[in-house]
């Protein structure tokens, strides 16, 4: 309500600015009615479904239709590994999604690869769809992926309706990538223990 | 130790190999030439009734002096014992070995992950596609002990050529459950399906 003030001496006028009223209001009930597209695929999607059960209760944050088609979605939730023989699934699915949409990616799996830095796993889905919010946790907690829903609340409420790069599609580009392939393989370095392991045989 | 054993030495004499007897599991290693007649026989020979094929998988070992085993588990559901066949191949060499699906239908799958994982071909298979990779997925063969764990390509030539892979195309015709009513489909559909996914990528940069 920051851009809303009360005229002095009286409690019925406010002024704003009309853009700020406007995206206040369309924002606010974006974020408060978010519909999920789940796409779990291994633990994780235990732990979504704990979130959407009664003792965490998604329902609460305006999430209790789980869309299960995209055309009706707003936020993709790739709760689990994504193997690559998913990944032309998870893509085609984020394009099917209307605009405006976001992407949560929940768990270490998703985010990173996880444990399965391995020939047949993407390591992290932001080398496949472009992603909002990353939850991590192996898997993570329902609390872990309802406080990473409210950060994407946030960053909804935040986002600027006459800002028309929001709502540019993320195509991929003519090599069939989403990043240049530098990056892809930057992201997908191997870290930890695993750096002792070779590409080559 | 299962009696089976004796009874196939008496019946192919030398083209059964080594007899072991594995905490109380016996294992037959069979000559490659006539393992599907071993295989046959233990499942219509009365008295033997291998009637239920378990699985059939590959071992590769460390050692690379060591050969490249093919596995047949078998059962017999009437008479309650379990065989395992076992056929020594040189890892080196072809890998090729005879296709049971005539006999089991259920080997189809099980051969075609071997095929996939091992690069082992099933003579006489009827569809001898991959089944756990995508058909176009030109790496190698995962399971094999010269496979690095990562893959032979780079991660962007992996995600380029994942994302490029029409996700229709994993499966047959006969597989979809629209094959009967293919002569109705739009054409560009017809093309597609009829394509496959076999002229999609084209080979890495």
């Amino acid at each position: 309500m920051k851009h809303l003030e009360t005229v002095k001496g009286s409690d019925n006028w406010l002024t704003t600015k009309f853009t700020a009223l406007v995206n206040w209001a369309v924002n606010q009930s974006r974020a408060n009615s978010l519909w999920p597209m789940p796409f779990g695929t291994a633990c994780c999607a235990i732990e979504f479904m704990a979130t959407a059960a009664s003792r965490f209760d998604l329902a609460r944050f305006g999430m209790e239709r789980q869309a299960f088609s995209p055309r009706q979605s707003d936020v993709l939730i790739c709760a689990g590994r994504l193997p690559f023989k998913l990944a032309p699934v998870i893509r085609r699915i984020y394009d099917q999604m209307p605009q405006p949409k976001w992407v949560i990616s929940m768990g270490a799996c998703a985010s990173t690869g996880g444990i399965f830095d391995n020939y047949a796993m993407v390591q992290g889905i932001d080398t496949v769809v472009p992603v909002d919010v990353y939850v991590p946790g192996c898997p993570p907690r329902p609390e872990g992926l309802l406080y990473g829903i409210l950060m994407l609340h946030k960053k909804i409420k935040g986002e600027d309706l006459f800002d028309p790069s929001l709502r540019t599609e993320h195509l991929l580009n003519d090599k069939g990538l989403r990043l240049p392939p530098e990056q892809i393989d930057e992201i997908s370095e191997p870290f930890g223990n695993s750096v002792h392991q070779f590409r080559s045989a | 130790m299962n009696p089976s054993a004796q009874a196939l030495q008496a019946t192919f004499g030398n083209a059964i190999g080594r007899v072991v007897d594995a905490r109380g599991e016996t294992i037959v290693y069979v000559t490659a030439a006539r393992v599907r007649d071993v295989l046959a026989w233990l499942k219509q020979t009365p008295g033997q009734d291998y009637d239920y094929l378990v699985d059939v998988t590959a071992v590769e070992y460390r050692d690379r002096e060591r050969a490249l085993e093919v596995v047949w588990n078998l059962r017999s559901l009437a008479s309650r014992r379990d065989l395992r066949i076992k056929v020594e191949l040189d890892p080196r060499g072809t890998l090729a070995v005879p296709s049971v699906v005539d006999l089991w239908a259920g080997a189809n799958w099980l051969e075609r992950e071997v095929f996939d994982m091992f690069g082992v071909t099933f003579t006489g298979h009827p569809d001898l596609r991959r089944i756990l990779m995508w058909e176009t997925y030109a790496e190698g063969h995962p399971l094999r002990k010269d496979f690095p764990l990562r893959g032979r390509f780079s991660r962007s030539e992996q995600v380029r050529q994942a994302l490029n892979v029409n996700p229709e195309g994993h499966y047959s015709l006969e597989e979809l459950a629209i094959a009967e009513s293919f002569d109705e489909l739009p054409a560009e559909m017809r093309d597609r399906l009829a394509r496959g996914q076999r002229d999609q990528i084209a080979n890495s940069e």
